[in-house]
């Protein structure tokens, strides 16, 4: 199931952000989308995942052509999304925040065995209202959440961001673990460093909404190239 | 409903036993009247200010059914239904532009709802034939009470509550519904089609509008297009004092309004017990601008803070 992400132009309120977007993302890849902060990386994501209509362009995830198909098309269409920020329902307890993310994937297949088997805090805090968790459990929840319904693509909107750096390096490894063993694709918004570098296979750079650079195989681990595109 | 025949500020047993009665009537019908509106303010963020008149539907449809030669249960049914399909018309048509927009809301709700009365003022005249209310009157001391008042209409409000606990709580809908209130983009991208989850809750308060209107429409005595207003004015009062939290917050304000009411209403009439109610929503919001449940949430946030 390749996302194929085509002249995409997208802004609020006629603001224009994005400007002629291409991207590819190959079955069971690890992409990154690099940038600083404002450059368009969350509005690139919600773009894809159909939280934000896109003015022209296209988005085509398995050849299906999702672009004015709404947000929750795009999930039952296989696609699970961690939002910036989380954005776990806080009034909700664990186990029903996983409930919800089992819409996506549009048939029954659950993974609550494994995704309590990456992270087994959530089995042990199940009836735990999710807003009453520390930063880093609301992350995984929130990556739990969208995994549950066993999506086949994973867009994860800066995992690092507000989560204490030994948590972070604990939830790059699960990225990169659930990757190898489901063979979901995941492309991620990151400018954490060692995420990037960590989970990366090959990154595209974007800046004032463009994509500006593909950074592909061991170039991922050049931190001056990469340097480049996150440093004010 | 309930009938002295001696002087109320006379304590004894039956006159503690004529209040309870009192009290039951009127929590039975804050919650009833009530309950609709919660969950549409609660849910949607929208004030219906119409739910009087959706109500109505639902005593013209019980009353209209019963006439018409429907056996009273069944005439209840019909009430219900209509209330629901009105609901669903009026949320595709009118309400679903107006989500998250209180005052919008309530100046197009509330216009609705004088075209509502209106409309049945001149299709069905002044009023319609009242019916009369079942189950009798229980005696005791010099006091009686209606059993359909002040023992069927209280237990259906609390088995309505408890079943709208268990729907929102224990079933996907309810929690879907939840999330959607919570962040309808993240329920979005969840896989959650949040146009049908406003589309059910709205229909679930219509329902609930007509349930009330069905079950009333035997206790109202004259059935005329104004009546809308008698269920409005508590319902609203409870809705502002419970707060977003539907079913704790209609049942805390349903408490403490009909403490206040029942009370006023046995000592010195029920004028004085609806001026009591008023008051009470005064002090109440003047004290608890966010209503009882957001004075439950805030203080529960606090001792969290300070662990």
């Amino acid at each position: 199931m390749t996302l194929e992400v085509n002249g995409l132009n997208a802004g609020y309120d006629g603001t224009p952000i994005l400007r002629d977007v291409d991207l590819t993302v190959e079955t069971g890849e690890i992409v990154g989308i690099v940038g600083r902060n404002g450059v368009g990386k969350t509005t690139l994501l919600k773009s894809i995942m159909g939280l934000l209509e896109p003015e022209t362009g296209t988005v085509r995830f398995g050849g299906e052509d999702l672009t004015r198909e709404s947000a929750d098309a795009h999930a039952r269409s296989s696609i699970g999304y961690v939002p910036q920020g989380r954005d776990v329902f806080p009034g909700l307890t664990v186990e029903e925040n996983l409930t919800i993310g089992e819409g996506i994937g549009g048939d029954d297949e659950t993974r609550y065995e494994q995704v309590y088997e990456y992270f087994p805090i959530l089995e042990e805090r199940a009836d735990q209202d999710a807003g009453t968790m520390s930063g880093g459990q609301q992350q995984m929840l929130a990556i739990a959440r969208a995994l549950v319904g066993d999506p086949d693509l994973l867009l994860v909107d800066e995992p690092s961001e507000g989560v204490q750096p030994s948590i972070v390096q604990s939830i790059t490894a699960d990225l990169a673990q659930i990757n190898e063993s489901f063979g979901t694709t995941i492309l991620f918004v990151e400018q954490n460093l060692s995420v990037i570098q960590g989970l990366a296979e090959r990154c595209y750079a974007i800046d004032h909404g463009q994509i500006v650079d593909e950074i592909d195989g061991e170039a991922v681990d050049d931190r001056e190239r990469l340097e480049e595109y996150l440093v004010v | 409903m309930i009938t002295p025949t001696a002087t109320p500020l006379s304590i004894s047993g039956y006159s503690l036993l004529a209040l309870f009665f009192q009290f039951l009537d009127s929590f039975g019908f804050i919650v009833l009247a009530t309950v609709g509106l919660a969950i549409i303010f609660g849910m949607m963020g929208v004030i219906n200010l119409a739910h009087g008149e959706f109500i109505l539907i639902g005593v013209y449809g019980t009353a209209l059914a019963y006439h018409a030669g429907a056996p009273l249960p069944l005439g209840m049914v019909a009430g219900v239904i209509a209330a629901t399909a009105f609901g669903v018309v009026v949320e595709r048509t009118i309400v679903r532009h107006f989500y998250d927009r209180l005052l919008d809301s309530m100046v197009a709700t509330w216009g609705l709802a004088l075209v509502v009365s209106q409309l049945l003022l001149i299709v069905f005249g002044s009023s319609l034939d009242s019916i009369s209310t079942p189950l009798g009157n229980v005696s005791y001391g010099p006091y009686s009470s209606s059993v359909y008042s002040s023992v069927l209409l209280p237990a259906i409000a609390v088995c309505v509550l408890a079943g709208l606990y268990a729907l929102f709580t224990r079933t996907t809908f309810g929690i879907k519904a939840r999330a959607t209130i919570e962040d309808p983009e993240t329920a979005r991208a969840m896989g959650i089609d949040t146009d049908r989850m406003y589309v059910a809750t709205f229909a679930i308060g219509s329902a609930l509008a007509g349930l009330t209107g069905a079950l009333y429409a035997p206790a109202l005595g004259s059935i005329t297009p104004n009546r809308g207003n008698t269920f409005l004015v508590e319902a609203f009062v409870a809705v502002v004092v419970g707060g977003q939290s539907v079913i704790l917050g209609t049942l805390a304000a349903s408490g403490v309004l009909s403490v206040f009411n029942a009370t006023g209403s046995f000592l010195f009439g029920t004028f004085v017990g609806q001026m009591l109610l008023l008051l009470v929503a005064i002090v109440a919001l003047r004290v608890l601008p966010d209503g009882i449940t957001g004075y439950v949430d805030d203080w529960q946030q606090r001792r969290r803070a300070e662990e």
